[in-house]
């Protein structure tokens, strides 16, 4: 008897965790999302008439098993990589993805060598 | 070490001047002019009158089709509607209204006292579909030719030049 309670409330559990997992990938999803007709909002934040379509729409994908890069994909095919905040590394924004990188590599070499510096002076 | 240093303070200040100087001058507004010579897939749309679906096969028998999505409670959609009647009566040219959002009996309201520019006539309840053809509001127009190719696309309202545009468009050859 303890044996099958305890199989149910696995059970019940998982079911539980199962329909988390989903809700928390599908808000994930909207906040990545920008709101073409808002200032500056993601469809999370908006209930504008296009956000709630592109609600229902990112719904649609999921309960189709579409993961969330194909989601973003889809996306992007139609309304370009300006519907998403982070877009994916492309020709255009290789710079920025790769300056912070970059400055930081320079920046601790200088440092480095300055430590140096200042360690043979003294 | 320090002629360095200060060789990348200056690159620095460069291109942080130059980075201002190209944003300032970029055009800010959201842009669907990627969307030419894209390939439109997966077309299924609700016919407006019975349980007919149109997908891409209806649009290929067409040399050039203009998708317009419009609704009865949008007023720019008023606004254009004299270029769409223009536009109907061209040999090469069939019109697919997508009515948007909208009421079945608001819609043929605004037919029957605009006219009725459209070769095929289909729904969006939901809004959902126009997603598919990257519709962000109404009204839109996208002209695509038999192989379902994005020529043009045109967001807000139809205007005189975006008639001549049209008409060059399908006329040329």
């Amino acid at each position: 008897m303890r044996f099958k309670i305890l199989l149910i409330i696995f059970f019940l559990n998982l079911n539980i965790n199962l329909y988390a997992n989903e809700l928390v990938e599908e808000s994930k999803i909207h906040k990545n999302l920008r709101c073409l007709v808002c200032q500056g909002q993601s469809i999370a934040d908006s209930n504008s008439d296009f956000a709630l379509t592109l609600k229902m729409v990112v719904k649609d994908l999921i309960d189709q098993g579409k993961t969330e890069e194909e989601i973003y994909s889809f996306l992007s095919d139609k309304y370009g990589d300006w519907i998403l905040y982070k877009p994916k590394i492309n020709q255009g924004n290789l710079l920025l993805w790769g300056l912070p990188y970059l400055a930081l590599i320079i920046g601790g070499v200088i440092i480095v060598f300055l430590i140096r510096k200042s360690s043979k002076k003294a | 070490m320090q002629k360095i240093i200060k060789s990348i303070i200056v690159f620095l200040f460069i291109f942080v001047l130059l980075v201002f100087y190209n944003s300032l001058n970029r055009e800010t507004n959201y842009s669907t002019d990627y969307l030419v010579g894209n390939k439109l897939t997966n077309i299924n749309l609700k016919s407006f009158d019975d349980n007919k679906i149109y997908t891409s096969e209806d649009i290929q028998k067409s040399r050039y089709t203009l998708i317009n999505f419009w609704a009865s409670w949008c007023a720019p959609c008023r606004i254009e509607h004299p270029y769409l009647m223009q536009l109907s009566k061209e040999k090469n040219l069939k019109i697919l209204g997508v009515n948007f959002k909208d009421k079945k009996i608001n819609a043929s309201k605004f037919l029957n006292e605009l006219g009725n520019p459209y070769y095929y006539m289909a729904k969006d309840t939901t809004g959902k579909q126009s997603v598919n053809f990257g519709i962000y509001g109404i009204p839109e127009s996208i002209l695509i030719n038999n192989e379902t190719i994005v020529l043009k696309k045109f967001v807000g309202p139809l205007n005189e030049q975006n008639l001549n545009d049209i008409k060059e468009i399908i006329n040329s050859l």
